[in-house]
Formats: C-alpha cells, structure tokens, sequence
C-alpha cells in the first residue's frame, strides 16, 4: 500500500483571511496528500503540537500579515523543540523578495508568492519526499 | 521489547504519533508493535461519536474532552474523514473546532483518512484505537462521518456509541436513518439552540418506542455474518438509549451527555456485559482479519494471469462466477504450505 504525504496546512498569526490556505489545502489533496487543515490564528506552539500528533511530512503556513520575519523563525523552531526538524516548512504569502533568502537561512524549504501555481508545490514537496507517494 | 513500544507505553506523544503512522500504514513495524502492545490494552473508554456531516460531532467531541478532563481523565481523540475516492488524498478539517484543546498534555488529537480500502478503515482504526490505549488515555473519543460503512465499524469498536442528530435535517421519524437504533447508546440531539430540537427529539422517542433496542446485539451479529445461537432477550437488562440534547458550542448538556455515557459504562460493568460486548467484537474481528488473511493467501498462490483468464471468461460466459471460486478453491486452497 502507498503511503501518502501528510501535510499541516496552518494560519499563524492575526490576519483573517484563509481562502489562499483553503485553495492550496484542496490543490494538495488534488494531488493524493492528505491535509491536516488547523484554521486561523495558530500560534507557533500550537502549529508544533498538531505537527508532532500527526506526525506530519511537511508544515505548510500561509501568512498575509506581512508578520513572516517575525513568526517563522519561532515556528521553527518550535518544530526543532518538539523534535522535528525533519519536517520541511513551507511558506506561502506576500513575501518580498528580499525576505526569501532569510527565510531559507532559517530553515524554510520554499517560498511561494502570489503567483505560485499549486502545481509548483506540489512537485516541491514531492521532490522534497523523494520515492512517497501522493 | 521495541523501542517504539516502550516509548509509547512510557506515554512519549511523538512515539505515539509515529506508530498511528505504522498502523495506519500498515506497515512491516506495525505487527510487531501491536503484538507488543495488545496485554496493555483494555483500560481505555472507547466512545464512538457519529452522525451526519455538519451536526457538530467536531465541537462535540471537544466539549465532551473538555468535560472529561475537568474530571481529571485523560482524552484521546481519533477524528476520521473521507478519502476522495478520485484522487487518495483527503482534507481532515476537525482539528479547527477542537482549538480549545491545544495546549493539554492530557489530550492527543490524531485526524485519520479512510483510505478507501476495504475493510482497512476498520482494521487502523482498531489499531489506532488500541495504541490510544496502551499510551495510557483514559478516554478515545473517535469522530466519524455517519454514512454507511464507518458507521457500523465505529460501533464494533466502540464501547459507547453517541449518535449525533441536530434540528433541521428532517424532523420526523422518516427522515432519521434507519438503524441508529441498532448502533446508537445514546443519542444526542445538538444544536438544541436552533428552532426545531423540539420536534427531533420528540421524533427520536418515538422510535425508540417502535424499535426495540435487544435487535441491536442481533443487528451487530448479522453485520458480522456470524451464525447466532438464538437469545432471548431479558428486558430487565435492556439498555434503552437516552435523548440528550446538547449545545456543543457552549457547553449547555455537556455534563449531561458525560453523564450518560458514564452511566452506559456502568451498565456494561455489570453481569459480564462488557465480557458479552467484547466477545461480540472479537468474534467479528476475529473473521474479518481471518477473511482478509485467507483471501490474499490464497491470491498470493494463484499466478495473475489465471485470474485474468478466470475473469475473461467470465465477462464471455463461458464461465460463472461461483464456478469460478470453486474452482480457485479447489485447485490451490488445499496445498499445504510451506514452513507457515
Ligand atoms: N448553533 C449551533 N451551532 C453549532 C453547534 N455545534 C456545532 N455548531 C456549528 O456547526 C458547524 C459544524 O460543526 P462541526 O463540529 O464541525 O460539525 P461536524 O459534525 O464535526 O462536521 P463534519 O466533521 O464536517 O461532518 C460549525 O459551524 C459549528 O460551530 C451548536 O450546538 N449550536
Ligand atoms: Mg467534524
């Protein structure tokens, strides 16, 4: 039997809007993988915890605050205190490009701005697993 | 004994959440790890919770777990959802109304796909069911969608099962499903904040006085296709389902309805029913593994291009189905096998 890809769709942060979110949730599920979808405002610890009790492959946020520079790094980090640094983190948002290559220095795998078809993510991530399906 | 399973036994969450990975899986590891941990199995409450998209079974769930811990019990939650069957993958949305539960070590929320496969769900959600309880919860709340087939697995791995109404879905007695009353210990009328619980309730007593709740343990063995020494049922030890309504949203019934749930345990504590209940599942477990197992022993032996062969001559009626299975069976089922 294949083993799909399990990915934690989250919204940290204040901003209220999760149509983007919702679009990519059902792009990934499209695509075989199955989507844990957490909702609004998470904070880091709680994005940690679902990752950690789904034992997720990868942790994807949606950020449109603008808020990026100041939540990723405790997201990560919040991961790596749970014992998770092996699950990639995904970001997707308005991100200028100046923030992207920071980013990546902190541990995110990619970057998707607005114009990011779904379909780039989702080879990014089945590149990112390797030989697991979905 | 495996690392992964004294972990697991020691409470450790990521351990936990990596053999529901196993199990779910149904990977090489995952015999070993359940063979391990079946003599730690037992102690938990196993509630199922069904019913209807929409009715509230999520936000339920998490007032139920809220409940529970107030109590000091421990809570893990299994929230299943469909797989589409066009692509494998799936969206499992219920952790969004179980947020107020982040943050509890005394709760371990897991969302599960139904993966579609046959007889699988009920088989990993067995599995995941019995790794919640050797982890040490107290109490498995198990979310699942009431259509169909997940309904009646949820109730032959439950020890309780809630069936979720809510107002405005139809309120006579036509339009409840039939057979709730086989699989329901109680039944919960949420949502009794909108216009119309009035009339849910009232249409759900009344079927309770049509049925007769003793056809459960009949239904619960003609499902599992056993053959049944005929019972006669004791009235005296009927357990008749109670109505609760409830508010998931902000609490209103909640103790009420862990009132209920607590009083059905009770009730299956005394005179060996919990033995007579367990038995029951067991009994169809039991054939339903011995199912699955035989079957792909027996295709492991048949070479592919037989069955093709089988099949076209089928479809060109040459050949009948039953005629068929016989012939399978007679032809490799009888060979001894070697070193199993
Ligand atoms: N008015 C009212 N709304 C409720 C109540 N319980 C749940 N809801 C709302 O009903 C909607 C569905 O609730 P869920 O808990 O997600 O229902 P569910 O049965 O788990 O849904 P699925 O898992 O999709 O089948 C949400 O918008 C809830 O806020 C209630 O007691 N009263
Ligand atoms: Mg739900």
């Amino acid at each position: 039997m294949s083993e799909p890809i399990r990915v934690l769709i989250a919204k940290p942060g204040l901003d209220g809007h999760d149509r983007g979110a919702k679009v990519i949730a059902r792009a990934l599920r499209d695509a075989g993988m199955e989507v844990i979808y957490t909702g609004l405002r998470q904070t880091p610890e709680m994005i940690a915890e679902a990752a950690l009790q789904e034992d997720v492959d990868v942790v994807g946020l949606s950020i449109l605050s603008g808020a990026h520079m100041a939540l990723v790094p405790r997201i990560r980090e919040a991961l790596n205190t749970s014992d998770l640094s092996d699950v990639a983190l995904l970001v997707g948002g308005i991100i200028p490009d100046e923030d992207i290559a920071v980013l990546k220095a902190m541990g995110v795998s990619g970057v998707f701005g607005p114009g990011t078809s779904t379909e780039d993510i989702v080879l990014h991530i089945r590149s990112l697993m390797g030989a697991k399906a979905g | 004994m495996n690392d992964l399973l004294s972990a697991i036994l020691a409470g450790d969450r990521r351990a936990l959440a990596r053999g529901l990975t196993q199990v779910e899986n149904d990977s090489p590891q995952a015999a070993a790890l359940l063979d391990g941990l079946f003599p730690y199995t037992g102690r938990a409450w196993v509630i199922g919770m069904t019913g209807a998209p929409g009715t509230g079974k999520s936000s339920l769930v998490t007032a139920l777990a809220k409940a529970y811990r107030a109590q000091g019990q421990t809570v893990a939650i299994l929230a299943v959802d469909p797989t589409s069957p066009f692509t494998g993958g799936a969206i499992l949305g219920d952790r969004i109304r179980m947020r107020d539960l982040s943050g509890d070590k005394g709760v371990f929320i897991r969302s599960m796909a139904t993966r579609g496969s046959l007889g699988g769900l009920a088989r990993a959600t067995r599995d995941a069911i019995r790794l919640m309880d050797a982890a040490g919860f107290d109490r498995i709340l198990v979310e699942t969608v009431g259509a169909g087939q997940s309904e009646v697995d949820i109730a032959r791995a439950a020890y309780t099962t809630l069936v979720i109404e809510a107002p405005g879905l139809g309120d006579d007695v036509q339009a409840i499903k039939a057979g709730i009353l086989e699989i329901a210990d109680v039944l919960v009328v949420n949502k009794a904040d909108r216009p119309g619980a009035d009339n849910t309730v009232r249409a759900l007593r009344t079927m309770l006085e049509i049925g007769h709740p003793a056809s459960r343990q009949a239904m619960i063995r003609h499902h599992g296709q056993m053959v049944a020494a005929p019972e006669t049922p004791d009235e005296a030890n009927l357990w008749i389902p109670p109505v609760i309504r409830t508010v998931a949203i902000d609490g209103q019934g909640v103790d009420e309805l862990l009132e209920a749930v607590e009083n059905h345990r009770t009730h299956l504590a005394l005179e060996g029913r919990r033995t007579a209940l367990e038995r029951q599942q067991t009994e169809i477990e039991v054939y339903e593994r011995l199912r699955e197992a035989l079957i792909q022993r027996l295709l492991a032996e048949v070479p592919a291009d037989a069955i093709e062969a089988i099949l076209a001559r089928i479809v060109a009626r040459t050949l009948n189905p039953q005629a068929a299975v016989k012939a399978l069976l007679d032809q490799y089922s009888q060979k001894p096998k070697q070193g199993a």
